[in-house]
Parts: structure tokens; C-alpha cells; sequence
């Protein structure tokens, strides 16, 4: 599995929220720190890619793309602040 | 109004060798909405058969253009890479998601602060569009970028780079790392970046530089970890890995 980070989670994103995602902020449920979707880290496959916490290594959530799909987990995150 | 992601078709036009390993793709997109400087797309190839494989790269142009510029590097054994590297000609269509990435963007007068760039390899081409967009707009804001290569050989866009600190005169200074051979004549030894090597070349954290990092994860998290403990927040400190060794 290929360490990144968030950046390259945002096509799949962007796909689902025809938004770019990579300044939106998330707070970790684990830890409570609050970090922009491309400063997390990003573990990508063929199957999708696993957001976890830069500072806890918590997940986040989980983009899966498959059957003409997106799917969207979000286990870790209590709270999403997006630009307007 | 900032340029909004979307699915494109681009056409090949230009394919030339950039290093021994990458070459420089020059895409035709006449639906390209523009793209801010250090933003990514997406490339999407299809197979005959159906099966879909992307990956990310960064975009060496910025601007209002329908020009797209890339350069990819060939990561062997890759699914997207060799097919880009090797086999794609001029006229040739592939689909295109972006711009992406509004995190890892310099927009000109947005901050006054100092700007120091680190690149490891191909992880210079955002790099390279964000000082090319300071020196297009005239920027006053200092920049500096830290480049480590293998060779001199390996190094994106030198003669580009070459240009842009000639132009920029004191607004633009860069700093060459070469991990395995160095130029005739260089005043040093060949070998990976270091901390200490880092502080030497660094703007340095009492200024309040931004910091813009992108390379191969093992570098970037390296180069990050050590401007940290050289008193940069970090949040001043941006970063885009690209995965891989270094």
C-alpha cells in the first residue's frame, strides 16, 4: 500500500462533492486535533484509499470507487468545516 | 472565482524527454477552466477491457491557459506512468480530473511572507509552476527553492529554473542538492539532504517562511519532521508525497 496524503484523495472526492476537498478541515474523533483533508495521510490502492490522522493515525475515512460507485466511510471525523 | 474540478479530454501535442527516466507531456484541453499554481489533476486511462486506472500529477503550468503541462516520471512497474512515459503519442486522448488540490497552491499577493520551496525529483513541477507564476506577476515576495537531485541529469525544468533565478535577480534564490554525483567543479561532497544541511539553506523559522515540500513520501516526511524541530509550526509547512523511495 502506497503512503500519500490527502491531496491524492481529492479527485476521488471531487467526483462525489464536484468540490475540491484538499482545504476542507476535519477534527479527529481520537485526538480532537483539526488538520486540512491534504495534510492527512492517505494509504491508496487499487481498492480506494484510508484517510488516517497526521498526529494519532486514526481513521478518518475510508473513499472506496468500485462498480461504478463512490463510497464514502467517515469512522473518525466529528466535525467537517468546508469553504464557502 | 477559483477554477472548479471537473472531467476533461486532453489531447496529447507534445511529448519530449525531460530526464533520462521522465518526459514532459504538453496537453491540448480546450475545456480546461485554468488552474492556480502547484495544483494536480488526475489521469484516467481505460482499458479495452474496461479496467480503470488513475494516479495524480502535479501541473508544471498555471493560468488561464488550455495548455496543460505535465512531467511524468516513470515509476517502473507503474500502471499509469509507462503507459504516459512510453507509449503515448501526439493526437493521443486521455481523461483528465482536475484542477485539484487548492491546498497546495501560490496565488500572487495573497501573503507577503517569505516563500521556501523543497523539492526531491520530479516533486520540483509544482514547485517550478509556483515560481514561475511569482516571476510572470512580478511578485516582491522572496523565494527560495531547496532542489535535491541524483545527478544533474535528473533535474526537471533546469534550464527553465536557470531562467527564472537569472530574471528574478534577489527574489528568487536556488539551492542545489545532489545525492549522487554533483557537477565538475561543485564545492562540495554528494549526499542526501540533512538537517544541518537544511538549516544552512533554509529560510529560517524566525522569518515565517511558508514552506512548500513535495517529493517521494520517505523525503518529504524527512524534510518536514527536521523544519518542525527547526522551529517551523506545522501548518506553515504544505506538503505533497507522491509515494515511492527516495
Amino acid at each position: 500500500m502506497n503512503r500519500l496524503d490527502g491531496n491524492a484523495a481529492a479527485g476521488a472526492l471531487a467526483d462525489l462533492f464536484h468540490e475540491d476537498l484538499t482545504t476542507a478541515t476535519g477534527r479527529c474523533a481520537g485526538c480532537g486535533a483539526t488538520a486540512a483533508l491534504a495534510e492527512a495521510a492517505c494509504y491508496a490502492s487499487a481498492m480506494g484509499d484510508v484517510l488516517r490522522c497526521p498526529f494519532c493515525d486514526r481513521v478518518l475515512a475510508v473513499v472506496v470507487a468500485a462498480e461504478g460507485r463512490v463510497r464514502l466511510s467517515l469512522p473518525g471525523l466529528t466535525g467537517v468545516a468546508l469553504d464557502d | 472565482m477559483r477554477p472548479r474540478a471537473a472531467w476533461h479530454v486532453g489531447t496529447l501535442v507534445e511529448s519530449t524527454a525531460e530526464t533520462p527516466t521522465a518526459r514532459r507531456l504538453v496537453f491540448d484541453v480546450p475545456t480546461w477552466p485554468g488552474n492556480e499554481a502547484g495544483s494536480h489533476l488526475d489521469v484516467r486511462l481505460t482499458a479495452p477491457d474496461g479496467y480503470q486506472a488513475s494516479r495524480s500529477y502535479s501541473i508544471a503550468s498555471s493560468g488561464p491557459g488550455t495548455r496543460v503541462v505535465l512531467a511524468v516520471d516513470e515509476v517502473p512497474g507503474g500502471e499509469v506512468s509507462p503507459f504516459l512515459v512510453h507509449e503515448l503519442r501526439a493526437g493521443d486522448q486521455v481523461e483528465l480530473h482536475g484542477p485539484l488540490g487548492a491546498f497546495f497552491v501560490w496565488r500572487p499577493g495573497e501573503d507577503d511572507r517569505p516563500v521556501q520551496l523543497v523539492a526531491g525529483g520530479s516533486g520540483v513541477v509544482p514547485l517550478y509552476a509556483m515560481a514561475a507564476a511569482h516571476e510572470g506577476a512580478g511578485d516582491a515576495t522572496p523565494f527560495r527553492l531547496l532542489y535535491s537531485v541524483r545527478r544533474p541529469g535528473n533535474a526537471f525544468f533546469a534550464a527553465e529554473l536557470a531562467d527564472l533565478a537569472a530574471l528574478a535577480g534577489d527574489r528568487l534564490a536556488i539551492d542545489w542538492v545532489y545525492t549522487r554525483r554533483a557537477p565538475d567543479g561543485w564545492p562540495g561532497v554528494p549526499g542526501r539532504l540533512t538537517r544541518d544541511r537544511l538549516a544552512e539553506l533554509a529560510i529560517p523559522a524566525a522569518e515565517h517562511p511558508r514552506v512548500f515540500v513535495c517529493g517521494p513520501t520517505p523525503f518529504v516526511e524527512a524534510v518536514a519532521g527536521w523544519l518542525q524541530e527547526l522551529g517551523h509550526a506545522f501548518h506553515d509547512i504544505r506538503t505533497e508525497r507522491f509515494g515511492g523511495s527516495s
